[in-house]
């Protein structure tokens, strides 16, 4: 479902992101991006999204070589990679529903349906009746957990998250990651960047461990 | 562990027939179209400012052609007026004259010829410049015998009287022929220069038109682009992103349209009075020509499709520029 084929990243600024990157996750497979910040859990995160394109190598996701899209398909590519971001970036001046609802207003849903799965989905991730509530006036972690309901909405089958649980309590960050192994349950596949030791030892999940912008053999788990 | 059916398995996401396909896209419009509504609804001051340039500049050159079709139709009724003026030669007799008007007269081309003589061409010079005395001072009489010609209908163009003219200046006893068609000729040319001088601002006014509907997109852009890079992020096209944009655009080309043939109504209200009292100082009657309904859609309509085009420049090339960053 995503293959990394002897990736190399390099940012215009000249810095060395990643270097001979390959991996490979089956469909319905669950992995944790491990690693320092700055080792490259990032770049990973968006060479799938298609936020970046590879400098050498392919990145292929849901059999789509990131490298052979046209401008004008990313778009329908993006889609079909639903992605949590550690800071959520959800639209401040609108209403919950709106956020959550708004890759289905891309994608065309009508109005009825798309009522149906924003409360699916907020029920999913215990938000049911906030709908209304703008983001600013929520907790972190019901922000994130906003975040989380926006990136499944569409039902993906690739999800992927940059540090969801980074800024939240160990309680909260437990109950955002099971959200997650709840979605890779019922076969989305899952790729999670996150440093937190005590989640890498709570969910019995494959690591992928980066260092300095290459694949490490032994994941250790920094403290 | 489980999901509820809403969001288990992936199928696509959208509608699954053409007819909710359409009424979708139908529904997605009309959300845009509202949207943007609500949006211009919000900054009534900003949006009230373009308008009115809009306006202002839809309506000069909506205003200037109208002043241009008014001044051909207070010209068209001046082709009766045409007036030839036929100077015989020093000397001639009362009855050469009389023979050569008769001559003029019997012309296919001519409506009616009039002799005037010299007595009668000097008392109406006394009367007409005020002169009186100097004129008493002359011993003789230096005016010659002249026949007016007012040529018949068809032949009242500017043309056909210069062919007249010329006609009448082969005649015998006939020393000069004046005919008056030059100032017609150069007002029909400074109209016709008018004309061309409406279409030149009218093309000026329009690019600027564009660019105050692009600057303002422009500035709705950055407004909003956080939720244009996040709406990118979540796989909304360009096509998506771009619509509500446009329907601002439009919306604010319509209004400034509108607000254009409420200007030009106005002024026509007001000038309707004096230009009036003008034409009747002139001895005449005339009332000036509005917009006719046609016209004041076309005005309207340019508006919204300048303002559909202007804001599509400027998505094409600020929308571009903003890629998602994470």
């Amino acid at each position: 479902m995503i293959r990394f084929d002897r990736v190399f990243k390099r940012y215009p600024n000249g810095r060395e992101a990643l270097s001979e990157v390959s991996f490979e996750l089956e469909s319905g497979e669950m992995a944790f991006l491990t690693g320092h910040s700055g080792a490259g859990k990032s770049t990973v995160l968006r060479l799938i999204a298609l936020l970046e394109r590879p400098t050498r190598g392919q990145v292929v996701v849901n059999g789509r070589n990131t490298a052979a899209l046209r401008r004008g398909a990313i778009p329908a590519f993006r889609r079909q990679v639903g992605v949590v971001f550690q800071d959520h970036r959800l639209l401040d001046d609108r209403p919950v529903y709106d956020n959550v609802a708004l890759p289905l207003a891309i994608a065309g849903v009508p109005r009825r349906e798309m009522d149906k799965r924003v409360r699916a989905a907020l029920d999913q991730v215990g938000l049911l009746g906030k709908e209304r509530v703008f983001p600013l006036e929520l907790s972190a972690g019901e922000q994130q957990r906003v975040g989380i309901a926006r990136a499944v909405i569409t039902k993906p089958p690739v999800l992927i998250a940059d540090e969801p649980t980074g800024n939240l309590d160990p309680d909260l960050a437990l109950e955002v990651m099971n959200l997650f192994h709840r979605f890779n349950a019922v076969g989305v596949t899952v790729m999670v960047a996150t440093h937190d030791v005590h989640l890498l030892e709570r969910f019995r999940v494959r690591r992928i461990h980066i260092e300095q912008g290459r694949l490490a053999a032994n994941p250790h788990v920094a403290a | 562990m489980s999901l509820p059916e809403e969001l288990r398995a992936s199928r696509p996401a959208g509608p699954r027939t053409l007819g909710g396909a359409l009424a979708t896209w139908l529904e997605r419009h009309a959300q845009s179209l509202v949207g943007s509504l609500g949006r211009l609804a919000r900054q009534p001051f900003a949006t009230a400012l373009t308008v009115v340039v809009i306006a202002i500049a839809l309506a000069l050159p909506a205003a200037l052609w109208l002043v241009v079709r008014n001044a051909g139709t207070v010209t068209a009724g001046l082709g009766e007026t045409v007036q030839l003026s036929v100077y015989l030669r020093l000397p001639v007799t009362a009855e050469q004259a009389k023979k050569a008007a008769a001559a003029i007269q019997a012309r296919v081309e001519v409506e009616q010829a009039v002799l005037v003589s010299p007595d009668e061409g000097l008392a109406e010079f006394r009367a007409l410049s005020g002169l009186g005395e100097a004129l008493s001072a002359l011993s003789d009489n230096p005016l010659p015998w002249v026949v007016k010609v007012r040529p018949a209908s068809p032949y009242d163009s500017a043309v056909a009287v210069e062919d007249l003219a010329a006609t009448l200046r082969d005649m015998d006893p006939v020393e000069l022929v004046e005919a008056d068609t030059a100032w017609v000729r150069r007002l029909h040319a400074i109209l016709d220069a008018l004309r061309s001088l409406v279409l030149l601002v009218a093309v000026a006014l329009a690019a600027g038109v564009l660019a105050i509907i692009g600057n303002t997109i422009r500035l709705e852009i950055d407004g909003r682009r956080a939720e244009i890079e996040v709406t990118k992020l979540v796989g909304g096209s360009n096509a998506f992103v771009r619509r509500p944009f446009l329907y601002s655009g439009l919306w604010q080309g319509l209004a400034g349209g509108l607000l254009a043939v409420g200007m030009i109504l106005v002024a026509l209200a007001v000038l309707d009075g004096p230009v009036g009292r003008l034409a009747a100082a002139y001895g005449g009657s005339f009332a000036l020509i509005g917009l006719a309904p046609r016209e004041s859609l076309a005005v309207i309509g340019g508006g919204g499709a300048l303002g559909l085009v202007g804001a599509w420049l400027a998505c094409s090339y600020h929308l571009r520029r903003i890629e998602p960053r994470a």
